[in-house]
């Protein structure tokens, strides 16, 4: 049970605060309600880039992380497609230096043009780092686009290309600032050694006399539901065959969510799950294999991300899966598989519990998803999941006409 | 008026007290001992079996890694998946990992499954087979695996770098290729096993929420077994380090970055400089307000990040410097490095600088021991070097009696640009 109390500035800033005296540290957690997702789509990589430039000075305080290093503190931050989050740890007795910085740049960036200038270049290596100069880099690149049609999650956090974050404006910069960077628009989690009378204090000091802002309404366009399989061939200069299949499945609060998070355990979560038995151990078709899903805020995908052991074809290893995922579909699940993954879930929420900042980030998290609360009552939705459920939920998922194949071939690349 | 140029006042995390939350021991009857360190609000704990079983005593490439991977993937009585599926019916993890003096086999469970969980733990270490077809998969993905990394600029970089350190044949610099995957056979990792598990050199550390019974629990799933509490006899291994100081590897005509990576041998963890090698190292690359990170990155936007990072094994240290930078800027960037390495040699640091660092790194202190695994941990650095339980209290009292004299005097004998590898690979 994680507690909190929470309370609302008069500019619309939503404050939480989580006690926890057993530590001497302290976080402050800023998360604004903004994404990639929220991006134009010839303007992609922006809120990352953005993130990026909010280290660049602010304001009143030309550099963010020496007075916060000074104080005994760290940070970092990070973008999704639909969040951008930033967080600060340092011990609890300075916890008023944190309230500064982010206030700081809540008010208003320095908006620097060595800094845009530096961060654009810095974010295109990030970009060719981690995208570009490494075998299947491109994989989510591609399946994105191939998965969604119209809504923006069809680009990357990173962008959809180099030349988008190349010419990001100081226009730009400045607008998106004024648009998403506002109080109405921000969740603040203070999270350790503190009382929540003292934060109310701080926040009303540090964050109060920001402009609220207007809050932002998102209006996305929304994802027509798939009406026929696809699929498209790469081929590049790999060592190994690899094979990526996306299915469409419920956003974070739809109920569908829970069993389709489950059914990601059962498929392939860790040794003994039925994918990685039965395709890599039993049949040797596989040499690695990962299941996962997105759990985005707006309807996401479920992925098998896998590469095949030397000579095997994609054709054989898509009906292999196949198979093994009729089986899922034509059998409830037995009563001790159902009971194991939802005890791996169990202990996957305690031990993420485990860290202040990761208890700040979910407590924020589930706040801009609509309430706080439902933290302490995630492991009740897993435990109420029944094998119908996964049953039902598995039907929907992995229809033929919901997927997605990528057939990635090794040897040489085209160019296209 | 609320002032915002004004920083709120702060407490130097420098003069904060620190403090190591102390382990207990005990001894099981067969001579293992175990540290315990009980901390933590959530009910989970963490055991650790560590035995001297890494890739100083191996004999054969590979041996050490493949015998610790494969510990879990089948018993006398039980398939790899049956295993498996014990562990992960309880949500917990077995995980295994093997490094250059040491390897390991942790459970993280919550502490009501731990009874059960236990015996799997004697299982692998007294009734592992190591199964033919168990390898063969493992080598045949593995390769695989290798054949991809080899298509990295990182990693082709990491590994030469090893070599030009320690040299090829050495532990430490020793690299994996087709040829030792293909050699590798199962009697090798029976015997491995038989000498450095089953009767190997074991230490035991569990930290967490820990059960009233924790003793006996682990006196009768370990204190029977036929291992030993006394570390294995010195085995040594000649270094060889590579003649040739400077390096340039093109791995792909296309690559569009390049892995920039300068090393040096250095002294290992017991030594007296070792903390203040630390500090320097902080200034040099180890933090985001560094010299290196803010020139090259936060100044000239060369790449996504630079790092310098110090590396203590048991036997042998090294100082390295590591980044990826965009391919037309890779010189660039390292006459930068020499610059900073140069200045860092030429000029004192400022005391600001310098309290800077403290403070981050004693806040970071602070920070990194708030939890029974992350306690734990620190402590089991201390204990595979034999450092004396005052080591941690040592070394915050000389991070807080560092000088800029002191410093400079450490880069003078330390980031000498004439005593570092340098490679780059495309």
């Amino acid at each position: 049970m994680i507690h909190f109390d929470r309370f609302m500035l008069d500019n619309g800033l939503r404050v939480l605060v989580h006690e926890d005296h057993d530590t001497p540290m302290a976080v402050v957690n800023v998360m604004y309600d903004v994404g990639a997702r929220d991006e134009q789509p010839e303007k992609t990589g922006f809120a990352h880039l953005f993130e990026h430039l909010m280290f660049g000075g602010s304001k009143n305080i030309p550099d963010f992380d020496e007075p916060l290093q000074r104080a005994g503190g760290e940070n970092n931050a990070y973008t999704t497609n639909d969040l951008t989050n930033y967080y600060c740890q340092l011990p609890a007795e300075n916890i008023e230096t944190a309230f500064w910085l982010e206030s700081d740049r809540m008010m208003e960036l320095a908006f620097t043009k060595k800094s845009l200038n530096v961060q654009r270049k810095v974010v295109c290596e990030e970009f060719k780092e981690h995208y570009l100069n490494k075998p299947y880099g491109d994989i989510w690149h591609r399946m994105r686009t191939l998965c969604y049609q119209v809504h923006p999650y069809r680009w990357m956090t990173i962008g959809q290309e180099l030349s988008h974050v190349e010419k990001a404006s100081m226009e730009d910069v400045r607008a998106f600032f004024y648009k998403h960077y506002r109080p109405a628009n921000a969740i603040l989690v203070v999270a350790g050694a503190v009382k929540t009378e003292q934060i109310k204090v701080l926040a009303n000091k540090w964050f109060g006399g920001i402009p609220s802002g207007e809050k932002y309404i998102r209006s996305l366009p929304v994802e027509p539901r798939q009406t026929a399989a696809r699929h498209v061939d790469v081929y590049a200069d790999v060592p190994a065959n690899a094979m990526i299949m996306a299915w469409h499945m419920d956003a974070r609060l739809e109920p569908g969510y829970y069993a389709a998070d489950l059914i990601t355990e059962i498929l392939g979560g860790g040794s003994s799950s039925r994918l990685y038995q039965a395709l890599v151990k039993e049949q040797k078709i596989f040499s690695a294999l990962e299941v996962h899903h997105f759990g985005s805020s707006d309807k996401g995908l479920l992925a098998l991300e896998s590469r095949l052991v030397d000579g095997v074809e994609h054709a054989v290893a898509q009906a292999a899966l196949e198979a093994e995922l009729d089986r899922l579909l034509s059998d409830t699940i037995p009563a001790p598989e159902l009971e194991k993954v939802k005890n791996k879930t169990e202990s996957m929420i305690v031990f993420e519990d485990m860290s202040l900042t990761n208890r700040a980030s979910s407590l924020a998290h589930y706040e801009l998803l609509g309430d706080a609360s439902l933290m302490n009552t995630e492991l009740e939705r897993y435990r109420a999941v029944t094998s119908e459920d996964i049953l039902s939920a598995g039907k929907n998922i992995f229809r033929k006409e919901n997927s997605n194949t990528l057939y990635y071939h090794a040897g040489k690349s085209t160019h296209a | 008026m609320l002032n915002r140029k004004q920083p709120p006042p702060i407490r130097n995390a420098a003069d904060m007290e620190l403090r190591l939350p102390p382990y207990h021991q005990f001894t099981l009857r067969n001579g293992v001992p175990v540290y315990t360190v009980e901390a933590g609000s959530q009910e989970v704990v963490q055991v650790e079996l560590l035995f001297f079983a890494g890739l100083w005593h191996e004999d054969h490439p590979l041996q050490a890694a493949t015998t610790n991977f494969l510990l879990k993937n089948g018993t006398r009585t039980k398939t790899a998946f049956q295993l498996n599926e014990q562990v992960e019916y309880y949500g917990a993890y077995l995980h295994r990992g093997c490094f250059n003096d040491v390897a390991n086999v942790t459970l993280h469970c919550l502490n009501k499954h731990l009874t059960h969980l236990l015996p799997v733990l004697s299982e692998i270490l007294t009734e592992a087979v190591f199964p033919e077809d168990e390898l063969a998969i493992y080598k045949n993905n593995q390769l695989q695996r290798l054949h991809i990394n080899l298509k990295k600029c990182d990693f082709v970089a990491n590994r030469l770098m090893d070599v030009y350190l320690f040299g090829a044949d050495h532990p430490y610099g020793r690299y994996t290729t087709e040829a030792a995957y293909q050699a590798i056979q199962r009697e090798q990792l029976v015997s491995f096993y038989e000498r450095y598990y089953v009767h190997g050199s074991c230490m035991v550390l569990v930290s967490g929420r820990l059960p009233a019974d924790l003793q006996q629990q682990l006196e009768s799933c370990l204190g029977h077994l036929s291992l030993t509490g006394v570390r294995p006899a010195g085995m040594n291994h000649g270094l060889f380090p590579a003649q040739q100081r400077i390096h340039r590897i093109v791995n792909d005509e296309q690559g569009i970055q390049g892995a920039i990576r300068m090393a040096r041998p250095s002294p290992t963890r017991k030594h007296p400089d070792f903390v203040g090698m630390q500090v320097l190292n902080h200034i040099l690359g180890g933090y985001f307000s560094s010299r290196l990170m803010s020139n090259i990155r936060e100044d000239k936007g060369y790449t996504y990040g630079i790092h310098s990072y110090i590396h203590s094994h048991l036997h042998e240290g090294s100082w390295h410097i590591s980044t990826e930078a965009g391919r037309e800027v890779c010189e660039a960037a390292i006459i930068e490095i020499y610059k900073e390495m140069s200045l860092l040699c030429k000029e004192q640091v400022s005391s600001e600088e310098l309290d800077n660092v403290r403070n981050y790194m004693l806040g970071g202190l602070m920070g990194d021991l708030d939890g029974p695994f992350q306690i734990m941990s620190r402590w089991k650095t201390y204990l595979l070097n034999e450092l004396s339980d005052h080591y941690f209290d040592e070394s915050v009292a000389s991070i807080r009696a560092m000088t800029p004299q002191r410093l400079q005097e450490l880069a003078n004998q330390y980031l000498d640009p004439a005593a570092f590898f340098e490679l780059v690979v495309v």
